[in-house]
C-alpha cells in the first residue's frame, strides 16, 4: 500500500481577517500520511491560522483544504475527526482525567468496556496510568500536557494537530516532552501537523519543516536540509545562529561566486544571486568556521577576539572579522584549547561552498 | 521530635512563639483598627436593630406590666368560668393606676389586637370607673357592658399574661392561638398572609428564573464579544443601576399601563383590539416584568465574571474532539459556569423575595409582595412587633434557602466577580 503523498491538502488558500490584510497567502501545502509536520514562524506569520483552518475553526478566505482527498471547508469541526492539542492544554476543568478521555469516545458512542480500553490504551501510552480519577487542577503542567495528548489520540484520528502545545513548559520538561511526542508519533504512526515558534523543537520532531513568515511558506524541506541549505536569507536567520556579510557579487561562476564587502573579498556559493553586481547577504553557519585551519580552505582571513563567553560545552567566541563585529564562532571546550584569549588576533576559514550568497533583505 | 520543637528558640533566647506572636501583634492589631469602623457602624446600624426587631417580636412584657396585680391574681383562675371578685379588684387596681398615667388607651389598642371588641369597653369603663364604689368590682365591672360579663374576654386578657409570645409569628401565617389554646388557622377568607407569602415565592422564583433566562446569553456574548463592542454592552447592562429606581419603575408604569405605550404597541400591529386592551399593569404581570428588568444585571454580572474566565479553547476542544457545538455547550460549557448561575440566582432570588418599592407601584392587588405586607404594619397599623414578626420569618426563609443553596451546590462554588 502506497502511502498518501496527499494527505492534507492545502490548495491556493487565502485567509484575511479584516478583507485588507492577509494573513496568510495562497498557501500550497501537501502533508503525507504518517509524516510529522510542523509550521514554525515567529509570531504572526499565519502559522497558526493554517492549524484552525485545517481544524475548522477558521474558513479560508479563498483556495480549499483537503483532508484524504475530500474537501473540508464546508464539514463543521466536530464532524472533521482531528485530534488537537491546544496551548494551554483545554483539559475539562470540571472532568477527571477519565472523563476528559471518555469525552470523545462518548459523543461517538463507543461501548463502555471498548471506551475503557482505549482510554488505559492511551494512558499507558504517556505513561500516567492511575491517574485516571485525577482532576485535571491536581496535575502537573507536564502531566495535563501529556493528558491532552492521549486526549487527542483516544479516539484514533488520523490526524492530530498541536498549538504550540509545549509553550507553557519549562526547558526541561520541554525537551523530554519533545521525545515522548516524537516517540508516539513514530508507534502509532499517525499524521501530525505541529505549530511551534521554537526552532529546536522544529528541528528536533519533525520529518519536514514548513517555516512560516509573512503568510507564505518560506521554505518546506527536512530538518538538515533546511539548516544546512536555507533558501533565504530569513530561513538562515531563523533557524539556528548564523554569521553574515553584506556585500555585492564582483564574480560568478556556477560553483562559485566572488563578494564585494567593504573592505575586503569573499568566496561563496551562490544560491539566490544570478549576476554580478547583484546585492546579496552571505550567510555562514557558526560551526563551519574553523580557527588556524589545517585544510586548504579558500577563505582564510584574520580577525580580533572582541568577547569570549563559556557555555560549558563549548565556548562562543565573538570575533570582529572583515568589518562584521558580531561573528560568532563556537569552539568545542576540549584539552587542546586553541589560544582564544582577549584581544588575541586569529585567523578564521572556511569554505565557498558554506558560505551562502542569498537574497539581500 | 515534639519535645525538640517546642524548645525552639530564637537567637536572643526567647522561645520562638511568643517571639512570632510580639511580632505577629503589631499587625493584628493594625488589622484591626481597619476593620473598626466598619465593625462599630455594622453593630450599631445592622447588629443592634435585628436585634432590637427580633425581641421586639416576641416580646409582649408590655401588658404584663400593664396589669401586673390582675396576672397574679389570674394565678389560680381555671379560665372555665369568670374569675372571682379577687380578679376583679386586683384588674381594677391595675386600671385605675393605668387612667391616672393616661395609659389605658395603649392597654385597649394591644388588647384590641387579641380579640376584637376591647377598645369600646375599655373606653366605657375608663368612663364608668370614676363614679365605682369600693368594694365588689365585679358586679360593678359587669355592669359596664355585657362584654365584661362574657369569659371570653378574660381569657383573652389571661393569654397576655407571659412576657413573650410567639402570636405574631402564628399571625404572618394565618394562625392563632384558640380559647382553648391550641394553635389553629383563621377561617379561610381571612388567611391573606399565607397567599402572600406563596405569591412572593412564586414571583421571586419566576422572576429568577426569567432573569436567569435573558441574561444567560447576555453574560455569554459580553465574555465573548470583542473589547470595544463589549464594553458598549456592558455600559448597556450597567446603565439601569445610574438611574433611580424608583425612575425606572416610574417608566415601566408609562410603558405598561393601558393607554401606555407597549399597549398602543400592540393595538398598532393589530394583535389587541383598542377597547380590549390587555392590563399589563396593577398585577402580577406588572411586577414580572418591572423586577426581571431591575435584577438582570444582578445576574447578568456574576455570569459574566465566571464565562470571562471560561478560555474560549474547551469550546474548542469540545467540538474538536467530536462533540456537537450543543453537546461542547452542555458538557463543557455550561458546567463551568454553574458557580456563576449559583451565585446569581441566589442573589436575584434573595433581592426578589424582599422586593418593595416596585410591586408596590405596579403590582397593584394582586402583585404586591409579603414586604408590601411589612410596609403597611410599619406605617398604616403600627404594629410594629407585628411587622418585625415577618421580617425575621423573611429573613429565616432567606437563610433556609442560603443553607439549601449550600448544601446543594456549595458555598465555596460561588463567583461573584
Amino acid at each position: 500500500m502506497s502511502v498518501n503523498k496527499e494527505f492534507v491538502k492545502f490548495d491556493k488558500v487565502d485567509k484575511s481577517y479584516d478583507g485588507k490584510v492577509l494573513v496568510v497567502k495562497d498557501l500550497q501545502l501537501d502533508i503525507a500520511e504518517g509524516e510529522f509536520i510542523t509550521m514554525l514562524g515567529p509570531s504572526g506569520s499565519g502559522k497558526t491560522t493554517c492549524l484552525m483552518m485545517l481544524a475548522g475553526f477558521e474558513t479560508p478566505t479563498n483556495g480549499e483544504i483537503y483532508l484524504d482527498g475530500n474537501a473540508i471547508s464546508s464539514i463543521p469541526p466536530h464532524k472533521r475527526g482531528i485530534g488537537m492539542v491546544f496551548q494551554n492544554y483545554a483539559l475539562f476543568p470540571h472532568m477527571t482525567v477519565y472523563e476528559n478521555l471518555a469525552f470523545p469516545l462518548r459523543v461517538r458512542k463507543i461501548p463502555k468496556d471498548e471506551a475503557d480500553k482505549k482510554i488505559d490504551k492511551a494512558l499507558s501510552m504517556v505513561s500516567l496510568q492511575g491517574f485516571a480519577s485525577r482532576m485535571p487542577g491536581q496535575l502537573s503542567g507536564g502531566q495535563q500536557q501529556r493528558v491532552a495528548v492521549a486526549r487527542s489520540l483516544v479516539f484514533d484520528p488520523q490526524l492530530v494537530l498541536m498549538d504550540e502545545p509545549l509553550g507553557a513548559l519549562d526547558k526541561n520538561l520541554r525537551e523530554s516532552m519533545q521525545y515522548e511526542i516524537k516517540h508516539i508519533h513514530e508507534s502509532i504512526g499517525v499524521t501530525v501537523v505541529y505549530v511551534t515558534h521554537d526552532q529546536s523543537e522544529a528541528l528536533t520532531m519533525s520529518n519536514r519543516i514548513a517555516v512560516f513568515n509573512d503568510g507564505k511558506v518560506q521554505q518546506l524541506s527536512s530538518p538538515d536540509e533546511l539548516y544546512e541549505k536555507p533558501v533565504n536569507s530569513f530561513v538562515a536567520e531563523f533557524i539556528g545562529e548564523n554569521n553574515t556579510f553584506t556585500g555585492e557579487v564582483s564574480e560568478i561562476s556556477d560553483q562559485k561566486c566572488k563578494v564585494k564587502l567593504s573592505n575586503a573579498e569573499i568566496m561563496a556559493n551562490p544560491i539566490s544571486v544570478k549576476s554580478k553586481g547583484e546585492k546579496t547577504k552571505v550567510s555562514l553557519r557558526p560551526e563551519r568556521a574553523l580557527i588556524n585551519p589545517k585544510d586548504k580552505m579558500d577563505n582564510i582571513h584574520n580577525g580580533k577576539i572582541e568577547e569570549v563567553i563559556y557555555h560549558g560545552d563549548h565556548t562562543r567566541v565573538r570575533i570582529n572579522l572583515l568589518g562584521n563585529p558580531e561573528f560568532i564562532l563556537k569552539v568545542p571546550n576540549s584539552s587542546a584549547n586553541l589560544d582564544i584569549k582577549l584581544g588575541n588576533e586569529i585567523k578564521i576559514g572556511w569554505n565557498s561552498e558554506d558560505a551562502r550568497a542569498l537574497d539581500p533583505k | 521530635m515534639s519535645s525538640e520543637t517546642k524548645q525552639i528558640l530564637t537567637t536572643d533566647g526567647i522561645p520562638l512563639e511568643v517571639s512570632l506572636k510580639k511580632a505577629e501583634r503589631k499587625n493584628k492589631i493594625k488589622a484591626f483598627l481597619l476593620v473598626a469602623p466598619l465593625l462599630f457602624f455594622l453593630i450599631i446600624t445592622y447588629v443592634f436593630p435585628i436585634g432590637d426587631m427580633l425581641f421586639r417580636s416576641v416580646d409582649d412584657k408590655m401588658v404584663t406590666q400593664m396589669l401586673p396585680k390582675t396576672f397574679k391574681a389570674m394565678e389560680t383562675w381555671d379560665g372555665q368560668e369568670l374569675p372571682d371578685e379577687e380578679v376583679f379588684a386586683a384588674f381594677h387596681e391595675d386600671f385605675i393606676k393605668l387612667v391616672e398615667d393616661k395609659r389605658e388607651g395603649k392597654l385597649s389598642t394591644q388588647l384590641n389586637y387579641t380579640k376584637n371588641g376591647f377598645k369600646s369597653i375599655i373606653k366605657k369603663l375608663r368612663r364608668k370607673s370614676k363614679t365605682f364604689e369600693e368594694g365588689n368590682y365585679k358586679e360593678q365591672i359587669m355592669s359596664v357592658h355585657k362584654r365584661w360579663a362574657d369569659v371570653e374576654y378574660w381569657r383573652a386578657i389571661k393569654r397576655r399574661a407571659p412576657e413573650f409570645t410567639s402570636q405574631k409569628y402564628l399571625k404572618g401565617m394565618d394562625m392563632y392561638v384558640n380559647e382553648e389554646g391550641k394553635i389553629v388557622s383563621v377561617e379561610e377568607d381571612r388567611r391573606i398572609h399565607r397567599v402572600l407569602w406563596l405569591r412572593t415565592l412564586e414571583i421571586a422564583f419566576f422572576v429568577t428564573v426569567f432573569c436567569f433566562l435573558m441574561a444567560y446569553p447576555i453574560a455569554h456574548l459580553l465574555a465573548t464579544l470583542p473589547m470595544k463592542y463589549s464594553n458598549l454592552l456592558m455600559i448597556c447592562v450597567l446603565l439601569p443601576f445610574w438611574t433611580s429606581l424608583l425612575v425606572r419603575t416610574a417608566s415601566w408604569m408609562i410603558l405598561l399601563q393601558q393607554q401606555g405605550i407597549v399597549n398602543d404597541f400592540f393595538v398598532g400591529i393589530g394583535l389587541v383590539a383598542d377597547d380590549n386592551r390587555p392590563e399589563m399593569m396593577y398585577n402580577k404581570t406588572g411586577s414580572y416584568v418591572a423586577m426581571t428588568q431591575i435584577l438582570l444585571p444582578f445576574m447578568v454580572l456574576p455570569l459574566y465574571s465566571v464565562m470571562k474566565t471560561i478560555s474560549p479553547s474547551l469550546m474548542r476542544a469540545g467540538k474538536s474532539l467530536g462533540g456537537t457545538p450543543f453537546v461542547a455547550f452542555w458538557k463543557v460549557y455550561f458546567p463551568l459556569t454553574i458557580p456563576g448561575i449559583g451565585a446569581g440566582c441566589l442573589l436575584v432570588f434573595i433581592l426578589a423575595i424582599g422586593y418593595y418599592i416596585t410591586p408596590a407601584l405596579v403590582g397593584g392587588a394582586s402583585g404586591t409582595l409579603i414586604s408590601n405586607q411589612i410596609a403597611f404594619h410599619m406605617k398604616s397599623t403600627l404594629d410594629w412587633s407585628f411587622a418585625s414578626a415577618m421580617g425575621l420569618m423573611l429573613l429565616s426563609g432567606v437563610l433556609v434557602i442560603y443553607w439549601l443553596y449550600n448544601k446543594i451546590v456549595g458555598i465555596d462554588n460561588i463567583k461573584l466577580g
